[in-house]
Parts: C-alpha cells; sequence; structure tokens
C-alpha cells in the first residue's frame, strides 16, 4: 500500500473504522439472510467475524488489542474501547423499564454473589487440577475464571507471578469471548428471552463485553438489563477476590 | 438539538463513572476498578429522562441525540470483538481454556435456577 494512501487511514482512524465495522455489519447480515435464512443473528456473524480479525491482527503484531495494533486500524480499538462501549451501553438504557428491575430485586443481588462465587471455585479447582497447588496461584487463576479485569487486579493484590496472572487474563477472554458467541445458541433452553433472565444472566456471567456482545446477538432489547448487573460484576469481584476468596481457598489448598 | 441530548447522556457517563471510582475507593480497592459506574449512570440517565419527559421539555430532536449513541451499540460491540486479545486466549493454555469453559458451563446452568427463585415473590405475568 502506497504511503500516502496509507496515511489517510491512519490520520482518519476513527472515521475509517466506522466505515469498516460498517461494511462488516453489512457483509454480516448478508450472509444471514442468504445463508442461514435470518436464523442466526446478522449480530452474532459480525461479532464472530470480528473476534476472527482480532485473532488475525493479534497473530500479525503480537499486541494486545486484536486488530486495533495495526496501525490502520487503530481507530476501531477507540470506537470499541471502554469509552465508546460505555457511553453506547449506557444509551441503551432509554428503553429500560424501572418497574422490570424492582422485580427482580433479590435474584439480581443473588446472581451477582454466585456469580461471583462459582467462578472463583471452579478456576480454583481447575488450577490445582493443572498443579498450581499454592493459594495464591489458586485465588488468581480463579479470580480470571470470573472476568479479565478481576484477575489481574486480584493477582497483584496477592503478589502473584506475571505468568500466573497471564494465564487468568486468558481464562477470563476464553470466558468473555465464549459468551459473546455462546450466547445466542443457549438463549432458549435457559428461558433467556427477558428482562429479568436477562438481569440475572449479566449478574451470574459478570463479562461486560461477553454479556454485552452475547446479548446483542440474543435480543438488543435484553442488552441494558444484562449490562446492568454485568457492570457490579466486576467490582464485587474485586471486592471479594483478595479477601473472602483468598481466606477460603487458603483454607482447602 | 440533538447535542443536548448526546450531552446529557454523556454528564450521566460521567456522573456514574465518578460514583463508581469513589465506591470503589471508599472500599480501598484497586484505582483502576469502577464499582458499577454503567450501572449508576443508567439509573440516573432513566431517571433524568423522566423528569424531563414529564416536564415536556424532552423534544425528540434532544432524544435524537441520545438514540443515535443507542442504536450504533451493536456496531461498537463488533469493534469491541475486533480488539480483543483473542491470540492470548487461544494461545493461553488448556489450563486458561478449561478455567473459563467450565465457569461459563456452571453459571449458564444456574441461570434458570436463580431466575425461578425470583419468581416466588411474583404474581403470574
Amino acid at each position: 500500500m502506497s504511503d500516502s494512501l496509507k496515511s489517510v487511514f491512519v490520520d482518519y482512524s476513527l472515521v475509517t473504522a466506522f466505515a469498516v465495522i460498517g461494511l462488516t455489519v453489512g457483509f454480516s447480515y448478508f450472509l444471514s439472510h442468504r445463508l442461514t435464512r435470518g436464523r442466526l443473528h446478522g449480530s452474532a456473524i459480525a461479532i464472530m467475524l470480528g473476534l476472527l480479525m482480532a485473532y488475525f491482527g493479534g497473530m500479525e503484531t503480537h499486541g494486545k488489542k486484536g486488530i486495533a495494533d495495526l496501525p490502520i486500524f487503530a481507530g476501531i480499538g477507540l470506537m470499541g474501547g471502554n469509552m465508546i462501549r460505555d457511553l453506547a451501553i449506557v444509551a441503551t438504557s432509554m428503553g429500560v423499564h424501572l418497574g422490570e428491575i424492582r422485580k427482580t430485586g433479590l435474584g439480581g443481588v443473588v446472581s451477582l454473589l454466585v456469580g461471583v462465587f462459582v467462578p472463583f471455585i471452579v478456576g480454583a479447582g481447575v488450577a490445582r487440577a493443572f498443579g498450581y497447588t499454592d493459594a495464591v496461584s489458586m485465588t488468581t487463576i480463579g479470580a480470571g475464571a470470573a472476568t479479565f479485569i478481576v484477575g489481574p487486579v486480584t493477582g497483584t493484590a496477592l503478589g502473584a507471578s506475571s505468568d500466573i496472572i497471564a494465564l487468568s487474563v486468558a481464562a477470563g477472554l476464553v470466558k468473555a469471548i465464549l459468551v459473546m458467541i455462546g450466547t445466542p445458541f443457549i438463549a432458549k433452553s435457559i428461558g433467556l428471552n427477558n428482562p429479568r433472565t436477562a438481569l440475572i444472566f449479566g449478574g451470574l456471567m459478570g463479562t461486560t463485553s461477553g454479556v454485552a456482545g452475547g446479548l446483542a446477538a440474543t435480543d438488543p432489547k435484553l442488552v441494558p438489563y444484562g449490562a446492568m448487573t454485568a457492570t457490579f460484576h466486576t467490582g464485587l469481584g474485586c471486592l471479594l477476590g483478595p479477601s473472602v476468596m483468598y481466606f477460603l481457598i487458603r483454607q482447602v489448598a | 438539538m440533538a447535542i443536548y441530548g448526546t450531552a446529557l447522556l454523556c454528564i450521566c457517563v460521567i456522573a456514574g463513572m465518578i460514583v463508581g471510582k469513589f465506591l470503589g475507593a471508599l472500599l480501598h480497592l484497586d484505582p483502576k476498578v469502577n464499582v458499577g459506574g454503567v450501572g449508576f449512570a443508567m439509573l440516573l440517565l432513566i431517571c433524568l429522562t423522566d423528569w424531563l419527559r414529564r416536564r415536556g421539555a424532552m423534544r425528540p430532536p434532544t432524544e435524537a441525540g441520545i438514540l443515535f449513541w443507542s442504536s450504533i451499540y451493536i456496531p461498537v460491540v463488533v469493534a469491541m470483538a475486533a480488539s480483543q486479545d483473542v491470540r492470548s486466549a487461544v494461545t493461553g493454555g488448556p489450563a486458561a481454556i478449561l478455567a473459563g469453559v467450565l465457569s461459563v458451563l456452571c453459571c449458564l446452568a444456574l441461570v434458570p435456577v436463580i431466575s425461578r427463585m425470583g419468581r416466588t415473590d411474583d404474581s403470574l405475568d
């Protein structure tokens, strides 16, 4: 690619991002209609294409931001970064009914607690099975299984080694990606078709990016409900991880 | 004007983030952590727009300034997916993959359980 052409994409990176993502979404809806007759939602295909792009970007640059590490696609990192993502999530709350949130009440709180507790136990168990038998490593990997932010925060607080922290981030990423891709497929079998279940789903799964992507591909009307509880999950995990969960896991390690 | 709606949205996001950070600081968490900032921002936006609507101050162009961002949500999620560290996730080794997969499966299985639990104090709908 000639340098002057490249510099247009680099200088107008956010504009390039909107164009590239728009084309990707359009292509995905085309595939959805033609290949699956709309059975696999266009946005689900778009998210998978996005993840595929991220994989190839990562292979190319060995960076941490997927396709956004390539200079001409840097704008995608800004467009899909925390700032714009949170702005868009908050905007979706225009369609929220307060009554639904009030009705969920206790279930939402329980889902948050269970959603933090279960991944820690599962993650710590897996860590132990793979030979990481000290409480700090077990807790850190368990924290990563909660979300990829809770992992490094807990690991840093407990003084875990950097390879364990990297492992915990990887566990959290696997979770986020699996939730993004898998949610539309299992939504029916777990009754995920109403605001109440979406609120509980958000609290249990926690990963904001996973929940946001998964619900968008299932039914965009459910996004604000799931996102609202998911956003409390990370904070709760960071609070309980280096304290309660560490003490609990130390008892059994 | 559309900018009024967008400004209102942005003010809510900033205010929510400040509350989330403040809550994190109160709980002595890492400064990176934000406890429910998005959630607080959403509640604030819901309440403010409701109040403005009842006062008749929520004109369609103002609302359009918020709705645009809400409608751009899915493309933003696609961009977010494209900027994830997928390579690390895939090459993270069996322990990371198993921990991630098992925690998703266990939590998914609990969705209907907790959902049903919340229903007991609710009239049939």
